[in-house]
């Protein structure tokens, strides 16, 4: 069952991954990103990764993705096929590139063992893993969680930097 | 085998019993509305009108579908489902009894007994603004997008009050588990007779919570996104027949998911004071259980009814005030006392 479970994420994961990069139409892009993301969530599940199912949910899907859709669908009005095609001066070498380095990817991981369910390493974290979460955070992790905290705090000071500086230009 | 079987059969009661919640929660409604203003209300279709909700629904079955010709269709059939599928999910983890034996089998009275609980609350009332924003975009009409405009942003600024009011529950539990919360709650603590249910030890949490509850559900005093003076029917103007039928749907199933919540975190779900002894498994004391638990959801279910019919609706810019300015800083406030008085008790 599990395994079903797995290629059945994984495909609609690539699936709406290669659709975002497809679709003509900037909404129909955003969706699928959405679409991408509840199958990152589902692998998660699978990954008895519950907490971070949840959150991948609440903050890609409910929050980022919603402001993300709007700011879209309010630039998109009027006009649905708005998006021209894509052009640059480098547009075939960053295909060329980027498919070589997916073909890589695919290689590195094909030429290692897959293993479909590695035994987990720390049983206690796979029975609740929000309190174990929770004490990693704030013992082994504890630098890079402060430094990520410290640069959320920047960029939300320089919104309001930047929000204040045009008022006072009126 | 038997697990799935187990499962499905209580799919299908919550299922069933929110649908048909749903269907006498409108003519709740327009009776209680009726009352408050002083008329009748529905009472011609069976007896004291409650066979309105099959007329109502045959009704929005037979309509005409009508797809307005400049809409986006893909996504505007969409919605309507987008928008009734996470209002739907959101029960499928409220513990709606304690266990009852039946035939020989324990069952657990609740759908699905995950461990990251509340956060799933959380994640699908998230969801649910996607509904709300295709239809409003989809429908290509300026209403319907401003609509959707005010909804998405007023169920953002009242998601961040919604979760934040919670964790004074959780630090207080431990736990994320609904199971787990319910179980502390069914005990007293307090001069011995109080019941330890969380909206005496957090009443601040319970009332951020149901003012974000009354947001995320678009229920006046902040059903801005609809308000009919100003939008015609909002994100979904331009829905008719069952379509229109299903955005409705959705607000009505969304109060009863929000009911149940505020009953299980904050009026200790199942649990029934004095009466029943918690630990009591016999099919009557579950039974009972249940309608104690029917009794706090239908109460919040008409508080929801209540204000609707009492208070206005808010402007715009105070809808936004009321959830970053007061909100939100009372959320950060409980979760700060509440730490202070469990590390200071400890």
């Amino acid at each position: 069952m599990e395994p079903l479970f797995f290629f059945l994420f994984a495909a609609i994961a690539v699936t709406s991954a290669l659709l975002l990069v497809l679709f003509r139409n900037p909404v129909y892009s955003a969706l699928s990103l959405v679409a991408s993301f509840f199958a990152l969530a589902g692998l998660f599940v699978l990954l008895q990764a519950y907490f971070l199912a949840a959150v991948q949910i609440i903050v890609y899907a409910g929050a980022i993705m919603v402001l993300f859709l709007f700011v879209v669908m309010l630039l998109n009005l009027g006009h649905p096929e708005a998006l021209e095609v894509a052009t640059g001066k480098y547009r075939r070498v960053a295909v060329v590139l980027l498919g070589a380095i997916l073909v890589a990817q695919v290689g590195i991981m094909a030429s290692r063992n897959l293993d479909f369910a590695p035994a987990p390493e720390n049983p206690e974290m796979v029975m609740d893993n929000i309190p174990y979460i929770g004490k990693l955070l704030y013992t082994d992790f504890l630098l890079p969680f402060e430094v990520a905290s410290m640069i959320l705090l920047v960029a939300l000071i320089g919104v309001m930097v930047l929000v204040k500086r045009e008022k006072k230009s009126e | 085998m038997e697990y799935a079987i187990e499962s499905l059969i209580k799919v299908a009661v919550v299922f069933g019993g929110i649908m048909g919640g749903v269907a006498y929660l409108v003519l709740a409604e327009r009776k209680i509305s009726a009352y408050i203003q002083n008329r009748l209300g529905p009472n011609r279709v069976g007896p004291w009108g409650l066979l309105q909700p099959l007329a109502d629904g045959l009704k929005f079955l037979m309509k005409e579908d009508i797809i307005p010709t400049h809409v986006n269709k893909v996504i505007y059939l969409a919605a309507p489902a987008a928008i009734l599928v996470p209002a739907l999910m959101g029960f499928a983890i409220v513990p709606f009894g304690d266990t009852i034996t039946l035939f020989g089998y324990q069952i657990q009275l609740q759908v699905a007994d995950l461990n990251i609980g509340i956060l799933y609350i959380l994640a699908t009332a998230s969801l649910g603004v996607y509904g709300v924003v295709l239809g409003g975009w989809a429908s290509n009409s300026k209403y319907a997008l401003l609509g959707a405009l005010r909804a998405s942003s007023q169920m953002i600024s009242y998601e961040l009050a919604l979760g934040l009011s919670l964790i004074g529950v959780l630090m207080m539990a431990g736990s994320l588990r609904l199971n787990d919360i319910v179980t502390m709650q069914a005990s007293y603590s307090m001069f011995g007779f109080l019941p330890r249910w969380n909206v005496f030890t957090q009443p601040l949490a319970f009332l951020l919570f149901t003012v974000s509850a009354f947001a995320e559900s678009n229920r006046l005093p902040f059903d801005l996104p609809e308000s009919e003076q100003e939008l015609v029917a909002g994100y979904h103007s331009e829905y008719s027949s069952m379509k229109f039928a299903m955005f409705f749907m959705a607000e009505y199933a969304h109060m009863i998911t929000a009911s149940a919540v505020i009953a299980t975190l904050f009026f200790g779900g199942w649990h029934m004071p004095w009466l029943i002894d918690p630990a009591d498994a016999s099919l009557g004391a579950s039974l009972l259980k249940v309608l104690a638990f029917m009794i706090k959801t239908g109460a919040f279910l008409f508080l929801f009814l209540w204000v609707r019919w009492t208070l206005p609706r808010f402007r715009y810019d105070q809808v936004m005030w009321l959830g970053w300015k007061v909100l939100l800083p009372l959320a950060l406030l409980n979760v700060f006392v509440t730490g202070l008085v469990l590390t200071l008790a400890r």
